[in-house]
């Protein structure tokens, strides 16, 4: 097994972690283990400092192309990314959506902001209002097993969050 | 306002007031942000972090409660000491002095608002409010927060939320955290059995003095995990919910102590501030944790005539850059445990 920091040496060093009720494992070389300072066990550590192994967690995109990704505003790679654990730039978030979405979805469990935004953001407010009514209508389709009209929302949701990205 | 202003005051935050005070030492809510674009702190160069603090630091300089009594400046034009006293009094993070360059804070007269510019992100907001008041926080920092967005352009996603350099952060950019004193379900040894729950609840909880894990003093800080796919109501009503149940327990550890273990409790109240009213040499983890007994004994009703606000005080005066600027000079261990007996000593005659 590969260590899921470098992806270059073998992991020697094996974590799991509750996230979200989820179990999480985490397979780390001994190095990226102590740079991460997580090589005495027994220490605690944050999710912060576990991110950095995280960013491939099920990221559907094959390893050439994550590779060749890098942001065009900062010049972030994938790899930079994945070493790091922290973006460039705002517009990482959209260089690397295909490996930020499972993340995301990993640490809180959700991929749909629900706050507060800009009050500029005057369209963004409507669509985000929209989306957020119908999260709650899939919810509660899922609740009450009525699948096919939960499908059908899922299908409005993707073709709202393609024009909102 | 001057850094040295700072001495002269008790930090708003510290009064001892506010509700369940008597448990709950304070609330807080922090919020990241961004500008759109503009590369994160911790991947700029030293001229874009520059660029960055020029957009942001007029902003921020235009708050009102910055511009009318509070504290703004870059963090290179600190000494070492006065930047271990921001450290101390809750004002930014450990990780803000590490780096001098390109970084700032901005703080207000009464304390209660400090905002760290150019950290992990470009803007790190907090309110920090005594006793149980996330609420409160809240609505202050959802102010600030409103009239900076009329002159920055922060980043957003009506996905993703926030975007914010760190991951964990996306969303609202919110962290809610309470400061709680438990020294009752450390003592019937319930404490862990509580965390644990929590922990399961999906919150985070740390020790607030110390480092890592260690709870010293029996003071725990409490905060959300999640920042994503909630909304800022949620988050703090979910924690509300949670923390009154933890009042609620402390408390009956307290009915408990006070009626069933009655003496042990007070010999241990009694000699905590026995030592301290006496002592000539004392070192920091003691004081932390006599401290919290006499906190205990203040709020049990067994040390009448002694404050809150004084033994909430002493936590952070008795610390090692607020005893050196209180002394004016550099002192060696030995004679910071002689100067922070002697200050406890004329804080509780
Ligand atoms: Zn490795
Ligand atoms: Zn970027």
């Amino acid at each position: 097994m590969k260590c899921q920091v470098c992806a270059k040496k073998t992991a020697s060093v094996h974590l799991t972690e509750i996230i979200n009720d989820q179990m999480t494992e985490l397979h780390l070389c001994e190095q990226c283990a102590k740079e991460k300072g997580i090589a005495g066990l027994g220490q605690p550590f944050g999710l912060q400092d576990l991110l950095a192994g995280l960013v491939d967690f099920g990221t559907p995109i094959s390893e050439e192309k994550k590779v060749a990704l890098q942001c065009p505003n900062c010049k972030m790679t994938y790899e930079d990314f994945r070493k790091i654990g922290r973006l460039g730039c705002s517009q990482c978030y959209d260089t690397f959506k295909e490996s930020l979405e499972p993340l995301l979805k990993k640490v809180h469990g959700s991929v749909q902001h629900l706050g507060k935004g800009p009050a500029s953001d005057g369209e963004g407010l409507e669509t985000r209002k929209a989306l957020q009514d119908l999260y709650l209508k899939l919810q509660k389709a899922i609740q009450s097993e009525a699948f096919e009209e939960a499908a059908k929302i899922r299908d409005k949701i993707k073709k709202m969050e393609q024009g909102s990205l | 306002m001057k850094i040295d202003d700072l001495l002269k005051q008790t930090s708003g935050w510290l009064k001892g007031t506010g509700p369940h005070s008597e448990i709950v030492f304070s609330s807080r809510v922090r919020l990241a942000r961004n500008v759109d674009k503009v590369l994160f702190p911790g991947w700029a160069n030293k001229e874009q972090q520059e660029q960055a603090l020029a957009i942001v630091e007029p902003a921020v300089k235009d708050i009102k409660q910055i511009q009318q009594g509070g504290l703004h400046m870059r963090m290179e034009d600190f000494s070492a000491v006065d930047k271990q006293l921001l450290v101390e009094r809750h004002l930014v993070s450990r990780d803000h002095i590490t780096k001098n360059e390109g970084r700032a804070v901005a703080v207000s007269g009464d304390e209660t608002l400090a905002i760290m510019l150019n950290e992990e992100d470009h803007l790190r907001i907090q309110v920090l409010l005594p006793g149980f008041a996330l609420n409160e926080c809240w609505e202050q920092i959802e102010k600030i927060d409103s009239s900076l967005e009329k002159k920055l352009n922060f980043a957003f996603s009506g996905k993703w939320g926030y975007l914010t350099a760190c991951p964990t952060n996306t969303g609202t950019g919110m962290r809610a955290s309470v400061m709680l004193h438990l020294p009752a379900l450390v003592l019937t040894k319930q404490i862990n059995r509580v965390i644990q729950a929590i922990v399961k609840l999906g919150l985070t909880v740390r020790g607030l003095f110390g480092e890592g894990t260690e709870a010293a003093g029996n003071f725990f800080q409490i905060s959300n995990q999640v920042s994503l796919g909630r909304s800022e109501d949620e988050i703090v009503d979910n924690i509300r919910r949670i923390i009154n149940q933890v009042i609620e327990y402390e408390q009956n550890a307290r009915q408990v102590l006070t009626t069933k273990n009655k003496s042990s409790l007070e010999d241990q109240v009694w000699r905590s501030y026995g030592i301290l009213k006496n002592a000539h040499i004392i070192s920091s983890s003691e004081t932390i944790e006599l401290l919290s007994n006499m906190r205990l004994g203040i709020d049990v009703g067994l040390l009448q005539g002694l404050t809150r606000e004084v033994a909430n005080e002493l936590f952070i005066l008795t610390q090692p850059a607020h005893l050196q600027k209180l002394e004016k000079k550099t002192l060696t261990t030995h004679q910071r445990d002689m100067k922070r007996a002697q200050l406890i000593r004329d804080k509780i005659k």
